[in-house]
């Protein structure tokens, strides 16, 4: 059919095909190529397999139905998702490379002739250390994946789950996991294999269930970057060069997305993998002489005379922006403002929302344009030199007690400098802490307007009086 | 002495580790999103295992259990591969610049 040499050539265009997809995203104007590209890449890899298998009997015909099922499932859901359920549909996706990583890798030990791998109870034991190590992180990446989408749909709730010992037991079955592989090798017997999987799935729940709401945006990359080493894992067993380049890519990826997500909140990766914050929320927020503070309330009508006669506004969105689907008539507000001359940019700190990159999607998706959004370096200046900051849905970003307080459990985080600016419009529901459980400072200053309210209604409320 | 294949392999999947690494920092941090729904749709290439196991055992036994766990991983990749590129398509049309410019 076609030559194995000829094969590792195109497995290995398709990963330099993945490789230019990612390169593409360094701008707006290139990532659409560079999807392109992976489009491509991927149907070279699934065309070349396809042929050199060379089976074009009946097993061929039921994988050109299922691809077709699967195909249209997929093409449903990303025409159908709204897009701020993205980080949902992200860890959704994520489960399911998860699971078909442990369905290969099960298949591979059942059937290892199939793969080169040797036969059945006598498997090469590299293949072995390799496909119990794909299935296990892939089984952990399928857990662990759904977990964090029934958190981020609200199924199950956003608080941490702890309980005494956890990370013992964390422990103790991540040590099993390697004793287990060892044994498996040793003795080539099929139940360990299960095990191996079953106590994999169990510690991708373990992993996720004390990580709260709020810390999502490391999660869902950590998941990224493990769904890309159990493909990885699988690449070495299969000895496929598109799969381990690729499973490379997606792990580093993952891995570096992690970590801007960790710095973006001043905390190590082990302090948000072992569930800290919630812990800690208890003593601050049980204070509650502190909401006793006076508060200065605002409507519309006060934003609106703010906005109009200010020359220039910063917007800070949060992800209570995303609840309430405001992000369409924050851009008709902008639109008015910037009739009436007003200068307006977009101010997105970097663990805004559920996952990286939320909130750019989301104005993306309002059609502002991205050459008016910025990072959090790009702006932070700004803030001194503007005449409102409205934020919207935001709070634990703009906390000034990051800066100011060592006590405090956000001590540290970089933070939007809202403060600095000559006033600043609070749009929230209460005067309730954020997810980080602490009381924001802002909200009791002479210069800070509260409009409490729902975000949508509240920005519709201010185009009709502008 | 000749070289473990598995020495060449290993040297492929370092090597692209860091070529993931500086490609990933050169993403501009407004596209994490679409960058986190496309690396998930290429890692699907996983279905390239999946169709050896489905295809590739014994013909006339389509379904023994081995081929059965590649089918229903065909199903989970191709919902990703779809899918994932699919939206990511659709958020990355989003993404314009100033009107007033063109």
């Amino acid at each position: 059919m076609i030559s194995s040499n000829l094969l590792a050539v195109f497995y290995l265009i398709s990963g330099v095909l993945f490789i230019l997809a990612l390169r593409g995203l360094s701008s707006p104007e290139t990532s659409r190529r560079g999807n392109l590209f992976g489009i491509i890449g991927m149907a070279i890899a699934i065309g070349v397999t396809i042929i050199s298998v060379g089976n074009f009997s009946t097993g061929f015909l039921y994988l050109l139905v299922l691809m077709l099922i699967g195909g249209s499932i997929g093409s449903l859901i990303a025409f159908k998702i709204p897009m701020t359920a993205m980080p949902e549909l992200v860890a959704g996706f994520h489960s399911l490379v998860g699971l078909a990583a442990v369905f290969v890798a099960i298949s591979a030990f059942l059937n290892p002739e199939v793969f080169n791998l040797g036969s059945p109870g006598n498997i090469k034991i590299a293949s072995l250390i390799e496909m119990s190590l794909g299935a296990a992180i892939g089984a952990i990446t399928f857990t662990g994946s759904i977990i964090a989408f029934l958190k981020l749909r609200g199924i199950m709730s956003g608080s941490p789950i702890t309980f005494f010992g956890q990370h013992y037991l964390n422990l103790f079955l991540g040590l099993s996991l390697i004793g287990l592989i060892f044994y498996l090798c040793k003795t080539q017997v099929d139940t360990w294999f299960w095990i191996i999987i079953a106590i994999s799935f169990l510690v991708g729940i373990l992993l996720i269930i004390p990580i709260g709401g709020a810390d999502m945006p490391v999660v869902i990359s950590m998941l990224n970057s493990y769904s890309g080493w159990a493909a990885a894992g699988i690449g070495f067993t299969l000895e496929n060069t598109a799969l381990i380049i690729t499973g490379a890519l997606v792990g580093s990826s993952g891995a570096i997305l992690s970590y801007i997500m960790c710095k973006g909140m001043n905390r190590s990766f082990f302090n948000v993998i072992l569930g800290g914050w919630g812990v800690t929320d208890q003593k601050s927020s049980s204070s509650s002489s502190k909401e006793q503070k006076p508060v200065k309330n605002g409507n519309a009508d006060d934003a609106a005379f703010l906005m109009k006669n200010a020359s220039s506004v910063i917007i800070v969105p949060g992800y209570g922006m995303a609840v309430a689907q405001a992000q369409h008539a924050l851009r008709e507000m902008v639109d008015v403002l910037k009739k009436n001359g007003v200068k307006v940019s977009y101010a997105i700190h970097p663990v805004a929302g559920r996952m990286p990159g939320h909130m750019n999607v989301l104005l993306a998706e309002a059609n502002v344009p991205y050459d008016e959004v910025f990072e959090l370096e790009e702006i932070n200046n700004d803030f001194a030199s503007c005449d409102v900051a409205y934020v919207i849905g935001a709070n634990d970003v703009t906390n000034p007690v990051a800066k100011s307080d060592p006590e405090s459990p956000i001590y540290g985080m970089p933070i939007l400098d809202v403060e600095k600016s000559k006033s600043v419009l609070f749009v929230k529901r209460s005067l309730s802490p954020g997810y980080a459980g602490i009381d924001n400072d802002l909200f009791y200053r002479d210069n800070t307007l509260m409009l409490f309210a729902d975000a949508k209604k509240m920005t519709e409320e201010i185009i009709k009086n502008l | 002495m000749e070289i473990d294949p598995f020495i060449f392999r290993l040297s492929i999947f370092i090597l692209s580790i860091f070529i993931g690494y500086y490609v990933v920092w050169s993403v501009t941090p407004s596209l994490h999103t679409p960058l986190m729904s496309v690396t998930n749709a290429i890692s699907s290439v996983i279905i390239v295992g999946a169709i050896i196991a489905a295809l590739a055992g014994e013909s006339g036994n389509v379904f023994d259990t081995a081929n059965i766990f590649g089918y229903l991983a065909i199903i989970l990749a191709a919902i990703n591969i779809f899918g994932g590129f699919l939206v990511t398509q659709r958020m990355l049309a989003m993404y314009k610049k100033k009107k007033d410019k063109k």
